[in-house]
């Protein structure tokens, strides 16, 4: 326990958090590991947690009919994967799957969720957190969608 | 410097001479309405007693009252047609059956150097400074253009100083005329009053002095030089246009998203007369042409404008793709990024982009509305 | 080699027509992937060897049909073959396509700005390089392995649009295996099955393995993302100084008397192609300079 807690701490994503809440996020942390190939959650599940990637490679993926799953992106050491947990329905959107062995942090999202309606505070800090990962994403997608590679002669 | 003074009588003969001495004399005549620049095979051909009438959109030939033979100010063609030529060949090349062979074009390089040498006769002021300017961009380096080296090297240079301005002339304010200050053989001023027509001339060069000597001239006396600069001077409260040149560069680098950019696009039709009556505008494309057979291949360099579409065309599409980037691509270069490349401003105040710019945009009104409302 | 004796008899003058191509034979055609071709070219006639710095770039003229700039893609060491990578994508490069050993290429150069690789001697080196961006940086990349003790830490961040996309492939495999040199490709989308990174490639930066304080970056690719690779690399504290940049723009002569180049007051063909960040940072975001 000791040991998540120092992993936690280091991590540029809970930099801040006072000293309650980091508490409480321990709390709600376990150690993962997830072979290669080992999908990791899947499109339409419920969302009851998000991962802290310690090691390994992530792929974030959509099933098609006709081509099978497409990558949308990779994730790495020190990136968080998931954020459904937070917004209804709860479910996840999308797959993700470890390409590598991929040792993570799980965190109970479901716990999380409900502390973060008792507590708006907390909500907050956590939200803000989130956002700017969510931008970030946001911010590559774009790139990805503008296909700029496909006009430089 | 040297002055002297001769009679009117004697200008045919300095043509003359000039042709003895083998140059092509490239003159003002009146042909279409407009004095235009062409060998001078006749002394008649001189715009004698011509004017001009000028302003936004408007040029008009109109009869003088007297004989003057430079009684006007400038047409829409400027000496960079016969420096830097509308349509040039660079390179010719044919296809060998081992490929590729260019040894026509070392021909046609050999041809080419054998050129006949110009005298230009009847500069203005404002061109001569074009011609200065165009000197930098095509000789100053790193690279130097070959046909303009070659066209330009051995010019004799006969300026005439403006006994009067026209409507869109502002180069009192670029500073460069109504007098010629260097980079002439020899600069004439015409006088002409009820008695006396003759011309006061300056010695630029001694190739200038040496043709002089078999003209019958006179020392100037200072009551002549005084009579120059009046004239001058009487030209310069005559500027048809004015152009505050203060500060002017990083007004324009300040203002590149002025809303004025795009009042005035929305009046430009992008056609392009304003670069290619600019004595100093000097953008090229190049054209391939071949035969129809495939053997033989062209290239040619032709004028081009900022103006065009194509102009700055990268894969996928124009990076000036609005009429407003193009306007003020073309503007800014004149007036502001010139200076950053050549040192100097890429305008003499000739007057030529107002007069000739079918909806009558005048360089010297947007740079005001600028200065007036920065943003 | 078949040397044409009267084209052996040619000897081009550049100060007395520098728009006058040289001929070069081509001694290989290489597909890099659907769209993107290398050319191995060596040069007929008194000329041997074709000497260059990385990031510069030479007009090269396909016989009746126009001439167009590419940057150099080969090793500067071997001066006596000449390497262009480009995409068929052009009336120019679409008919260079369509070219086979033996054909016959006309060439001139080579012009412009270098990489300042002697700049980044004691630094580390970060090379950034989006889609056919990545040809004008191989040059700059051969020439930093070939005197690798003179650098820190030498990393490749390479993004484009699918693994199927990837050129030089062979290359960058040989260059990842190598343990002093960090080599790292993120593609936009890919199929599954695919192992490597998807991902924009500025997504690559953050965790790169470099000392943000004491490296030199060059960064070649679309203009969106090298604004958005700077952006980045600020982020990670790297100054514009320690940025260099390779721009495009239309290019006609390729020696500075055409004017179509002209971004602001530089003209790209003879003040660049590589930049400075800091000298034109400003322009990068004014719309239709």
């Amino acid at each position: 326990m000791e040991d998540l807690k120092n992993i936690l701490a280091e991590h540029p994503f809970f930099k801040g958090l006072n000293e309650e809440y980091f508490a409480l996020v321990v709390g709600c942390a376990t150690n993962l590991r997830v072979d290669a190939g080992k999908m990791i959650l899947r499109e339409g599940e419920d969302a009851n947690q998000f991962y802290l990637i310690r090691s390994g490679k992530v792929s974030i993926q959509l099933m098609t009919p006709n081509k099978g799953p497409i990558i949308i992106q990779t994730l790495h050491e020190g990136d968080i994967l998931g954020w459904s947990w937070l917004v209804p329905p709860f479910t996840w959107h999308f797959d993700a799957k470890a390409i590598e062995l991929t040792r993570m942090i799980a965190l109970d999202g479901k716990c999380l969720r409900m502390k973060c309606e008792d507590d708006h505070d907390m909500g907050y800090e956590l939200l803000k957190r989130f956002a700017d990962i969510m931008t970030k994403r946001l911010e590559s997608t774009r790139l990805q969608l503008l296909d700029i590679y496909g006009d430089r002669s | 410097m040297k002055t002297f003074i001769f009679e009117r009588s004697e200008l045919d003969r300095l043509v003359e001479i000039l042709k003895r001495r083998d140059y092509k004399v490239i003159g003002p005549i009146v042909r279409d309405s407009a004095i235009i620049y062409d060998e001078l095979t006749n002394i008649n051909d001189l715009p004698i007693g011509w004017t001009d009438e000028q302003t936004n959109g408007m040029y008009r030939l109109k009869n003088r009252d007297d004989a003057a033979v430079f009684g006007w100010t400038v047409g829409p063609q400027s000496w960079k047609k016969f420096l830097f030529p509308p349509i040039q060949k660079i390179f010719a090349t044919h296809k060998s059956p081992k490929g590729l062979d260019l040894q026509n074009s070392k021909k046609q390089t050999s041809q080419e150097s054998a050129q006949t040498k110009y005298a230009f006769f009847g500069v203005r002021p404002c061109d001569l400074n074009a011609i200065s300017i165009q000197d930098k961009v095509f000789l100053g380096g790193p690279f130097i253009d070959p046909v303009y080296e070659r066209k330009r090297t051995g010019n004799f240079i006969v300026t005439v100083n403006c006994g009067q301005a026209g409507g869109t002339c502002f180069c009192a304010s670029m500073g460069t005329g109504p007098k010629a200050g260097t980079g002439f053989d020899l600069s004439l001023t015409e006088v002409l009053n009820d008695k006396h027509h003759y011309f006061i001339v300056e010695v630029g060069t001694e190739l200038g002095s040496d043709v002089l000597k078999s003209i019958k001239c006179i020392k100037a006396t200072d009551e002549n030089l005084t009579t120059v600069n009046e004239i001058c001077s009487k030209t310069v409260k005559q500027m048809g246009r004015l152009l505050d040149t203060s500060n002017l560069k990083s007004i324009l680098y300040q203002n590149s998203e002025h809303p004025r950019w795009e009042r005035t696009a929305a009046r430009c039709l992008t056609c392009a007369n304003c670069t290619m009556v600019c004595p100093t505008c000097f953008c090229a494309t190049i054209e391939d042409v071949t035969d129809l057979a495939g053997k033989q291949a062209d290239r040619m360099r032709k004028w081009d404008s900022c103006f065009t579409l194509d102009f700055s065309y990268i894969h996928g599409g124009s990076v000036r793709a609005s009429a407003k980037a193009r306007y003020r691509q073309w503007m800014t270069h004149k007036l502001a990024s010139w200076v950053d490349q050549f040192g100097t401003f890429g305008c003499v105040g000739c007057g030529r982009c107002i007069t000739w710019c079918p909806v009558g945009i005048d360089i010297t009104e947007e740079a005001r509305a600028i200065r007036e409302n920065q943003s | 080699m078949a040397t044409d004796p009267e084209l052996l008899s040619l000897k081009i003058d550049y100060k007395r027509n520098p728009m006058l191509p040289w001929p070069f034979q081509i001694q290989r055609v290489k597909h890099e992937t659907e769209d993107t071709f290398t050319v191995e070219l060596q040069p007929l006639g008194a000329l041997e060897e074709f000497a260059f710095q990385p990031g510069q770039f030479n007009m090269v003229y396909v016989f009746g049909v126009g001439e167009i700039p590419i940057s150099i893609s080969g090793d500067p060491a071997k001066s006596r073959m000449l390497v262009h990578t480009t995409r068929a994508v052009g009336t120019v490069t679409k008919a260079m396509d369509k070219m086979r050993r033996g054909d016959i290429l006309g060439i001139r150069g080579p012009y412009g700005t270098p990489w300042p690789i002697d700049h980044a001697n004691g630094l580390d080196v970060v090379f950034v390089a989006g889609g056919i961006g990545l040809a004008p940086l191989r040059p700059a990349l051969y020439e930093v392995v070939a005197h690798r003790e003179q650098y820190g830490k030498v990393v490749l961040l390479y993004g484009t649009r699918t693994p199927l996309d990837v050129p030089f492939r062979q290359e960058l495999e040989n260059w990842r295996a190598r343990f002093d040199l960090e080599i790292y490709v993120t593609v936009d989308r890919a199929m599954s099955g695919w192992r490597g990174n998807v991902g924009v490639v500025t997504n690559l930066i953050s965790r790169a393995p470099f000392d943000p304080r004491n490296t030199m970056a060059f960064v070649c690719g679309p203009e969106i993302m090298m604004r958005f690779t700077t952006m980045e690399l600020h982020k990670r504290g790297v100054d514009n100084e320690h940025i260099f940049v390779s721009m495009e723009r239309n290019m006609k002569c390729a020696i500075g008397l055409c004017g179509h180049c002209q971004f602001g007051s530089v003209f790209v063909c003879k003040d660049g192609p590589v930049f400075q960040y800091g000298k034109i940072k400003d322009m990068l975001v004014k719309w239709e300079i």
